[in-house]
C-alpha cells in the first residue's frame, strides 16, 4: 500500500517536474497566419500607415518628444514600469531583421524571435485578433516606412512572476484566448466596429476590468465584463456600457466626435485617453468613426439618459448666493462656476458637462483629484485643433480644501459618488512630487 | 554681427489679429512662412488663467500686457513748432506686446464702419459741398467701397464669432437692430449679450425719445462657438476683466481664440517670438523688398531674413514707423504738403455723462467689456454737416463694462478723492453708478502726423516715431454737439445727480489719462500714389512686395471702434494676395 502510494506520488512528481521542465525548456508554438494570403501579397498604399494609427502604435513606442517609434516611453503598470521598446527597422537595436513570422508572433503571442516573452503591456491579448490583412500592412510599415532608429531598448522593473519568462509563460497560458476574430454582429458596419474595438483598438486593455491574474476579464463583447470599466495609471477608464457606461445616451455622432477631436456636447477626454486620441483615433476615417460609434452604441441599447434640464437642488443652492452655504458649494462657485455653470452643464464641446461626468464620479477618484491639482489639456486634431486647457488649482487649494471640492462634486446635481478625502489629495501630490 | 536666415516665400511682421488672418490664409497657398513676434508667447493657460489674470494692479494699472516704453515708445507733441517729449508712461494708448498683440486686451467691440465713411471726402463734397471741408483738414476716400468689403466684414465676424443683432439684412430693417447700419448679408453669429440694468434703463429712455437702441456688437461668445478653422469659444461668464486682460474663459475673440492653434498645425508657417524687426530690406532699386532685419533677443544678434513676400503686421504705429526708418513711401512733409507716410494720422473723440442712483444697484462687477445698448440715431451719415458746423458723428452708448475697485468706481463730484470723505463716498457710490458715452470720428489734418524724431532714439540707435497730434474745433463741435443730445437724455432718467466731461473749446491732447487705443493713418491707403503711401489692396505703391495691414492704413478715424474694420481689411487684402498678387506678383493697381 506504501509502496503503491509512493510510486504514484514518484510517478506525479515525474509527470510534475518534467511537465515544469517542459515548460521552460520546450519551445513555444507561434500562432500561424489566420487567413492565407499570397506570399508576395502587397498591402494597399497607405494601409501600413492607417493601420498603425488603428492599433495606436504610437502612443507606446514613441517617447514624449522622442524618435517615432524609437520606444523609451515608461508605462506604469500594476505590476510595475515597463519601458516600450525599438520598433523602428533598426537592424541590432529595433525590429529591422523580423520575419513576417517573428512579427505576426509578437503582436499574436507575444513572443520575442529569441523566444522571450513579451510583456503584456503590449496588449497581444487584443492583438491576437488583427486579421492577416493587417498584419501584412503593419509589417510593410515598420519594415519600409519608419525610419530606423538606434536605440537600445531600456530594461524594465516588474514583480513576480512578469520578471520570470515562465511566468509570463504560465501567464499567458490562462490569459489569452483563440486567435482570429470572428464577429457576433451580422451587419457590416457593426461588424467592422467590433474588429476595431477589440482588435487594433485595443479598447478593453484598458476599459475592461483584469481578474486576479490581471489578465482582461472579458476580450469579446459577447462577455458583460468586456468594456465595463478599468484602470489605467491610477486612474478609472469609464465602463462604456451597462448601467455606469460613460457613453449611456450619447449618439453615434457624439461618440465619433470624441474620438475625432477629444470633445463633444458631453465630455472631454481626459488622462490616457488624451494620448489615444491625439495618436490614434483622430486619424480613423470617417467610416471607420462611424462603425466604432455605432458597434459602442450597439453595446449601450436600451440604456436611458438620466434625465436632462431638470433644475436641481444643487443648481438652487448654487444660484442663491447665500453667503452661508457649505464651502464645497462656495469653493465651486469661487473655481469651477465661470466655465462649467451651476448646472455643471458647461458649454458645448468647450467646458465638459461635470453632471453625470464619468470622470467625476469615477469609482477611483483619482481622476478627478489630478484634474483638480493639476488641470487638463485637449490634443489638437485637425477637426478641433484647439488646445483647450484647464488651468490646475493645486496652488491655490489646500488638500482638505481639494477632497471638499471633489466631494462636493461627486454628489452634486445628480451625481452620487462617494466621498473624497483629504489623504488621497495628499497621496496623489506626493506621488507627483516624488516623480 | 549679423546673421542671415535661409530664404522664406513670406515674411509675416506681428503675430496679432492681422499677422494670424494673413498666416492662415496665406498657408493655404502653399508658401513657406515666417511670422516674426517682437514679444513673448501668450497662451490662454498659463497667460490668461483664473485667478491669477484677474489682478487689476499688474495689468490694468501696471499694464503687464503693454509695451514696456524703455523697450519701444514714441515722442509726442501738439503742434508742428513744439519740441516732442518721449512718451514715457503710458497713458493715453496702450500699445500690445507679444503674441496676440492688442487683440488679446481689447473690450471686443466690433463694428462695421457707415457706408459713407469709405468714401467720407467724396459724401461731404457731393452733400454739402467742398466749402464744408475746412482749411488743414486732409480727409480722404478709402479707394474702396462698402459693398466690396461686404463679404469680408462678414469673414471676419463669422471667424472670431461676433454677438450682435442685425439691423439690416440685404436692406430690410430688423427691429432690434441698428436700422441705420449700411446692410449686412446676414445676421451676426451669435445672438447679443445679456445687459446690464444700466443698459436696460438707457435703451428705455432712448424708447421713449423716438431713439433707436440696439445690443452693442461683441467679441464675448453668448453661446459655444465653433470657426471656419475649427477654433472655438466657450460662453462669457461676465466676470468683467476684459480690456487690459486676456480672457481667462476662452469666450473673447482673440488670435489665442480663434487661430493660432490651427495655424500652428500648418507645416508650412513657423514663428519666431522675441524677434523685433528693425527695418524692411529694399532692393538696389527701391522697387521691392528684399527681407526684413531683426533682432534675435535669444542670440543677442540681427538677423536678415530675406523673403519674396513682406506682410506688415504690427501695431499701427510701429507699420508706420517700420515705413518710415525703411523708406516705404516719401515721407509726409506737413508744410509742403508732399509725401505720403505719416500722413494723416488720427484718433478718436469720445466723451460721456455719468449718473448717479441712490436707489438703483447696477451690479457692475457682472458686466463684459462689449455688453450695452447703443444708438446710432446721431452717426456720421445722420448728421446735416452744413447746418451744425462740423463734419463727423458718434455713436452713443450705456453699458458698464466692469467694476473693478481701482479704476472702476466712478464718484459724484465733490468726493473727497482722498482719506475718509473718500471712503465714505466708495461706500456709498459703489453700484450706483452708471455713464452714457458718445464715441465718435476723428478727421485727419495736415499737422496731425508722424515722422522721425530728430532727436531720440531707441534701444537698436533708430530714430524714435514723432507724434504731432492736438484737438481739434470741428471734433470739439462735433462731441459737443453729442453731448446736448447725451444731457437731456440723462436728465429723463432722473439720477440723483449727473455729470459730464466733454472736450470744450480749446482743449489740448493730453497723453496722460486713458483715451483710446485707436490710434489711426499715417499708411493710409486710397486710389492715388500721391495722396496715398499703399493702394486699395495695402499694397505699398512703390514696393509691390510690401502688404501693410492694421489701422494705420485709415485715412481718417471713423466713427466707431477700428478691429472690425482692420480684420475686415485683412481678409480683404488676403483675397488679393491669393487671387491675384500670388500668381502674378506686381503692382496689382
Amino acid at each position: 500500500m506504501m509502496n503503491g502510494f509512493l510510486r504514484i506520488l514518484f510517478v506525479a512528481a515525474v509527470v510534475i517536474v518534467g511537465a515544469f521542465l517542459a515548460f521552460l525548456y520546450v519551445p513555444v508554438q507561434r500562432t500561424p497566419a489566420q487567413t492565407t494570403l499570397a506570399a508576395d501579397y502587397v498591402p494597399p498604399k497607405g494601409a501600413g500607415a492607417y493601420t498603425m494609427r488603428l492599433a495606436d502604435c504610437a502612443a507606446c513606442h514613441t517617447a514624449e518628444g522622442g524618435q517615432p517609434f524609437a520606444g523609451g516611453r515608461a508605462i506604469v503598470s500594476p505590476v510595475g514600469t515597463i519601458y516600450s521598446s525599438n520598433i523602428t527597422p533598426d537592424l541590432k537595436t529595433g525590429i529591422g531583421a523580423y520575419t513576417l513570422a517573428d512579427f505576426r508572433a509578437a503582436l499574436y503571442d507575444g513572443i520575442r524571435p529569441d523566444g522571450a516573452h513579451l510583456y503584456p503591456a503590449m496588449p497581444y491579448e487584443n492583438y491576437r485578433k488583427i486579421t492577416e490583412q493587417d498584419v501584412r500592412a503593419l509589417y510593410a510599415y515598420f519594415k519600409d516606412e519608419v525610419q530606423p532608429v538606434k536605440a537600445i531598448n531600456r530594461g524594465n522593473d516588474l514583480a513576480f512572476p512578469f520578471n520570470l519568462s515562465w511566468g509570463l509563460r504560465a501567464w499567458k497560458w490562462v490569459a489569452l484566448s483563440d486567435p482570429g476574430f470572428t464577429a457576433n454582429s451580422a451587419k457590416p458596419d457593426l461588424a467592422r466596429g467590433e474588429y476595431l474595438v477589440e482588435g487594433p483598438g485595443h479598447c478593453g486593455a484598458c476599459h475592461s476590468p483584469r481578474n486576479v491574474v490581471m489578465a482582461q476579464a472579458a476580450l469579446t463583447s459577447s462577455r458583460d465584463a468586456f468594456l465595463s470599466g478599468g484602470r489605467i495609471a491610477g486612474w478609472t477608464a469609464p465602463p462604456l456600457r451597462g448601467a455606469k457606461s460613460a457613453i449611456r445616451g450619447w449618439t453615434a455622432k457624439d461618440i465619433s466626435l470624441i474620438l475625432a477631436t477629444g470633445r463633444n456636447v458631453h465630455s472631454a477626454i481626459n488622462g490616457e485617453m488624451g494620448l489615444v486620441v491625439r495618436e490614434s483615433t483622430q486619424f480613423f476615417s470617417k467610416a471607420d468613426l462611424a462603425a466604432t460609434s455605432a458597434y459602442l452604441v450597439s453595446l449601450n441599447k436600451g440604456a436611458t439618459d438620466a434625465a436632462v434640464d431638470l433644475v436641481t437642488d444643487t443648481e438652487r443652492l448654487l444660484i442663491s448666493a447665500n453667503p452661508s452655504m457649505g464651502l464645497g458649494p462656495r469653493l465651486y462657485l469661487d473655481n469651477c462656476n465661470a466655465c462649467h455653470f451651476a448646472n455643471g452643464r458647461g458649454a458645448d464641446e468647450v467646458f465638459p458637462e461635470l453632471d453625470g461626468s464619468s470622470l467625476v464620479t469615477a469609482q477611483s477618484p483619482t481622476g478627478l483629484i489630478s484634474m483638480i491639482l493639476y488641470g487638463g489639456e485637449l490634443p489638437s486634431t485637425a477637426q478641433r485643433p484647439e488646445r483647450l486647457r484647464m488651468p490646475g488649482f493645486g496652488n491655490r487649494l489646500s488638500d482638505d480644501d481639494v477632497a471638499t471640492l471633489a466631494t462636493f462634486l461627486r454628489q452634486a446635481w445628480t451625481n452620487r459618488a462617494e466621498a473624497v478625502s483629504s489623504t488621497a489629495v495628499s497621496d496623489l501630490r506626493d506621488k507627483r512630487q516624488a516623480n | 554681427m549679423a546673421r542671415t536666415d535661409p530664404k522664406k516665400d513670406v515674411v509675416i511682421i506681428g503675430l496679432g489679429w492681422t499677422g494670424a488672418i494673413l498666416g492662415m490664409e496665406l498657408a493655404q497657398e502653399g508658401v513657406d512662412i515666417l511670422a516674426l513676434e517682437r514679444g513673448s508667447d501668450r497662451a490662454t493657460v498659463p497667460d490668461f488663467q483664473y485667478p491669477e489674470v484677474i489682478d487689476e494692479l499688474k495689468y490694468g494699472i501696471r499694464f503687464g500686457f503693454m509695451q514696456k516704453p524703455r523697450k519701444s515708445t514714441l515722442t509726442i507733441r501738439r503742434t508742428l513748432d513744439e519740441v516732442a517729449q518721449p512718451y514715457r508712461r503710458l497713458g493715453s494708448f496702450l500699445p500690445g506686446d507679444g503674441v496676440g498683440g492688442a487683440g488679446i486686451h481689447w473690450n471686443g467691440q466690433t463694428w462695421r464702419p457707415m457706408e459713407v465713411e469709405l468714401r467720407l471726402k467724396s459724401y461731404v463734397e457731393e452733400t454739402f459741398g467742398a466749402a464744408t471741408i475746412p482749411d488743414g483738414m486732409t480727409i480722404q476716400d478709402w479707394g474702396v467701397s462698402y459693398d466690396e468689403m461686404e463679404p469680408h466684414f462678414d469673414r471676419f465676424e463669422y471667424m472670431a464669432g461676433i454677438a450682435g443683432k442685425a439691423g439690416n439684412i440685404k436692406g430690410e430693417i430688423q427691429a432690434g437692430g441698428n436700422p441705420f447700419e449700411a446692410p449686412r448679408s446676414r445676421d451676426y453669429p451669435m445672438p447679443p449679450m445679456k445687459q446690464g440694468v444700466d443698459a436696460q434703463m438707457f435703451a428705455r429712455t432712448a424708447s421713449a425719445m423716438g431713439l433707436h437702441p440696439f445690443p452693442r456688437p461683441a467679441a464675448n461668445a453668448t453661446q459655444a462657438y465653433l470657426n471656419e478653422y475649427g477654433m472655438q469659444l466657450g460662453p462669457c461668464n461676465y466676470c468683467g476683466f476684459c480690456e487690459r486682460y486676456g480672457c481667462l474663459n476662452y469666450s473673447k475673440s482673440s488670435p489665442q481664440t480663434c487661430i493660432l492653434d490651427a495655424l500652428k498645425r500648418m507645416p508650412n508657417f513657423s514663428y519666431k517670438v522675441n524677434s523685433e524687426v528693425l527695418k524692411i530690406e529694399l532692393a538696389e532699386d527701391r522697387k521691392t523688398a528684399t527681407g526684413v532685419t531683426y533682432f534675435d533677443e535669444a542670440a543677442q544678434e540681427e538677423v536678415f531674413q530675406p523673403a519674396d513676400l513682406v506682410i506688415v503686421a504690427a501695431y499701427s504705429l510701429h507699420n508706420v514707423h517700420l515705413m518710415l526708418l525703411s523708406g516705404i513711401g516719401a515721407p509726409w512733409d506737413p508744410v509742403q504738403q508732399t509725401g505720403t507716410t505719416g500722413k494723416n494720422y488720427s484718433y478718436q473723440m469720445t466723451g460721456g455723462t455719468s449718473l448717479f442712483f441712490k436707489d438703483v444697484v447696477f451690479n457692475p462687477f457682472a458686466a463684459a467689456g462689449s455688453s450695452g445698448i447703443s444708438i446710432d440715431d446721431y452717426a456720421i451719415s445722420r448728421i446735416d454737416f452744413a447746418k451744425e458746423g462740423f463734419i463727423g458723428g458718434s455713436y452713443i452708448t450705456a453699458g458698464i463694462s466692469n467694476g473693478q475697485p481701482i479704476r472702476g468706481i466712478p464718484l459724484p463730484k465733490g468726493t473727497p478723492s482722498w482719506g475718509a470723505g473718500w471712503k465714505q463716498g466708495i461706500g456709498d457710490w459703489y453700484g450706483h453708478a452708471m455713464s452714457i458715452g458718445s464715441h465718435g470720428s476723428n478727421m485727419a489734418y495736415r499737422d496731425c502726423c508722424l515722422d522721425l524724431d530728430p532727436t531720440y532714439t531707441d534701444r537698436h540707435g533708430r530714430p524714435l516715431m514723432r507724434m504731432t497730434f492736438n484737438w481739434k474745433d470741428n471734433d470739439i463741435r462735433m462731441t459737443q454737439f453729442m453731448r446736448s443730445k447725451i444731457e437731456p437724455m440723462a436728465e429723463a432718467m432722473q439720477p440723483d445727480s449727473w455729470q459730464s466731461s466733454y472736450k470744450a473749446e480749446g482743449a489740448q491732447y493730453d497723453v496722460r489719462p486713458y483715451q483710446t487705443t485707436h490710434n489711426v493713418g499715417g499708411a493710409i491707403m486710397g486710389a492715388d500714389p500721391k495722396t496715398s503711401s499703399l493702394n486699395r489692396y495695402l499694397q505699398a505703391w512703390g514696393q509691390h512686395n510690401v502688404f501693410v495691414m492694421g489701422a494705420s492704413a485709415f485715412p481718417q478715424n471713423i466713427q466707431y471702434n477700428p478691429t472690425g474694420m482692420v480684420g475686415a481689411l485683412a481678409y480683404w487684402a488676403a483675397d488679393a494676395i491669393r487671387k491675384d498678387y500670388l500668381p502674378n506678383p506686381r503692382p496689382l493697381v
